[in-house]
């Protein structure tokens, strides 16, 4: 199967000292949905925000194929669609429309192609009509499917999702989930929800403080009650 | 928590509405520049453009009260600003006052003065007013940006508009949570937590602002801003443009004749 992402032996540690990923190698196959757990402060995000060139580690990460380097930081940007966890963060623009349009856009795009693909945008994410809306005055759901459409506007290769359902009620968090089925492309999906994880995501991977301590089938790894409980990921029974 | 508009009747749909953010944005700064700059004596002039603004929010059908509420807001500023003037400027003295260890004097063109400054900062800030009560901010700033004001400018007002209310929202919830365990204590301890306050507002926008431009960066932000430009200029712009600005040039060559 074609590899969209590879990452060999990363390590990175933050400007203040502080060690945030130490050896982590991991690919992501074309057609894969991944969950990425861990516990919180696990380095999810951290190596979530190397898959696209926004913290650098020069010929470690490889995008089909590619090392991540300063040249190419655009092209990957269009191939690795990145959501953040907090949609007022990835939301920033005074109208919808203009959310969605930023990043093709920022592709390039001319103003018919523009237009097209945010009604598309919206319609995969079942916000069709919300162009003109402004972020501010979304509930949370519709703000995280917002934010999902902006990075789907961009055509990506692989969606790279950090925590959609946090915070979100169950009602919204399940329909959320069965959006993310339907949508059919490459995922990788962090979180530490689990009932998401089981739902959505054949295969998993544990990263616990920066490093990674399970890769495999999800259904294996949710069994795995003792592995769960040693990395934060369930309630920690007392011995005997 | 609540969500606040500020630019809360901007969706009617009157003549004033329907035009073109430009013409509002260019006939708007052409009062202010006209009324500025109208000599003193002359308070017909003033009597007039009051008129106009008051025609033009009368036809827009945003509630003349909240226009008129929102435009004491200027008041203030202009006092502060403006207040020595009466006691400084030379003249016919209006009145003369013994306070503790100073004479203070009161001219009457000193009193003019001021109260003209009064008078055009409210008739400007009634007319920005109704510019921002009958647009739409997004569609302001795509006119501004259409009449060429630099990119950079527009993005941080469109930033500014964007955040504003997720900051009120931070602060409302520190707020309660500062309330909820609040009890008592002297003024200088309650001033100590506000600066807190202040502080951890700042560090949070500054990190906030460092995950936005993240995700700008993300959807292959690279310094330099694009958009769709849309042009819509219609004979009512024109027409609305033409008859306002002979109005006003007629009333300025009516203030230089006499």
């Amino acid at each position: 199967m074609e590899e969209i992402i590879r990452v060999d032996n990363l390590s990175f540690g933050y400007p203040d000292g502080q060690p945030a990923l130490s050896g982590v190698s991991l690919v992501v196959h074309r057609g894969e949905t991944i969950a990425l757990i861990g516990p919180n402060g696990a380095g999810k995000s951290t190596l979530l925000l190397h898959f696209n060139g926004i913290l650098h580690s020069d010929g470690v990460v490889r995008v089909l194929g590619k090392a991540v380097n300063e040249k190419n930081l655009k092209w990957v940007r269009g191939k690795v669609g990145l959501v953040f966890q907090n949609p007022d963060d990835q939301l920033f623009s005074p109208t919808v429309f203009d959310d969605i349009a930023f990043g093709p856009l920022n592709m390039g795009y001319d103003e018919a192609q523009v237009r097209e693909v945010v009604a598309k945008a919206l319609g995969w994410v079942g916000m069709g009509g919300y162009e003109k809306r402004s972020p501010h005055h979304l509930s949370l759901g519709e703000k995280k499917r917002i934010a999902i459409a902006t990075v789907l506007a961009m055509n990506p290769e692989v969606l790279v999702i950090d925590e959609p359902t946090s915070n979100l009620d169950p009602g919204s968090k399940w329909s959320l989930i069965e959006l993310l089925k339907g949508l059919a492309i490459t995922k990788v999906i962090a979180s530490h929800d689990l009932e998401l994880v089981q739902a959505l995501c054949p295969r998993a991977i544990i990263l616990d403080r920066g490093e990674v301590v399970a890769d495999g089938a999800t259904s294996q790894i949710l069994a795995d009650e003792r592995l769960l409980a040693a990395h934060g990921l369930a309630r920690n029974k007392p011995a005997g | 928590m609540k969500h606040s508009f500020l630019d809360q009747y901007s969706q009617g749909n009157s003549l004033i509405h329907r035009l073109d953010p430009r013409t509002k944005l260019i006939t708007t700064l052409f009062f202010i520049l006209v009324v500025v700059l109208t000599p003193i004596s002359r308070w017909q002039a003033f009597a007039l453009y009051f008129v106009l603004v008051a025609t033009l929010i009368i036809i827009s059908r945003v509630p003349p009260l909240y226009v008129l509420r929102r435009s004491l807001a200027i008041i203030p500023f202009v006092v502060l600003i403006a207040i020595f003037i009466p006691f400084f400027k030379e003249g016919e003295v209006a009145g003369s006052y013994n306070i503790w260890m100073w004479q203070v004097t009161v001219t009457y063109s000193g009193l003019q003065v001021f109260l003209n400054i009064l008078a055009k900062a409210w008739l400007s800030i009634l007319s920005l007013i109704l510019l921002t009560a009958t647009t739409r901010f997004s569609h302001l700033l795509k006119g501004l940006e259409q009449l060429r004001l630099p990119r950079v400018m527009v993005m941080i007002l469109s930033f500014m508009y964007r955040y504003i209310f997720v900051l009120v929202d931070e602060v409302m919830r520190m707020k309660q949570a500062r309330d909820s365990r609040n009890l008592g204590g002297g003024r200088l301890r309650q001033l100590r937590t506000v600066g807190n306050m202040i502080g951890t507002l700042f560090i949070r926008s500054y990190e906030r602002g460092e995950r936005v431009y993240a995700a700008m960066m993300a959807r292959g932000f690279d310094g330099q801003a694009r958009t769709l430009e849309k042009p819509s200029f219609s004979q009512r712009d024109a027409l609305f443009a033409l008859t306002l600005g002979l109005v006003l040039i007629l009333v300025v060559v009516a203030n230089l004749w006499y």
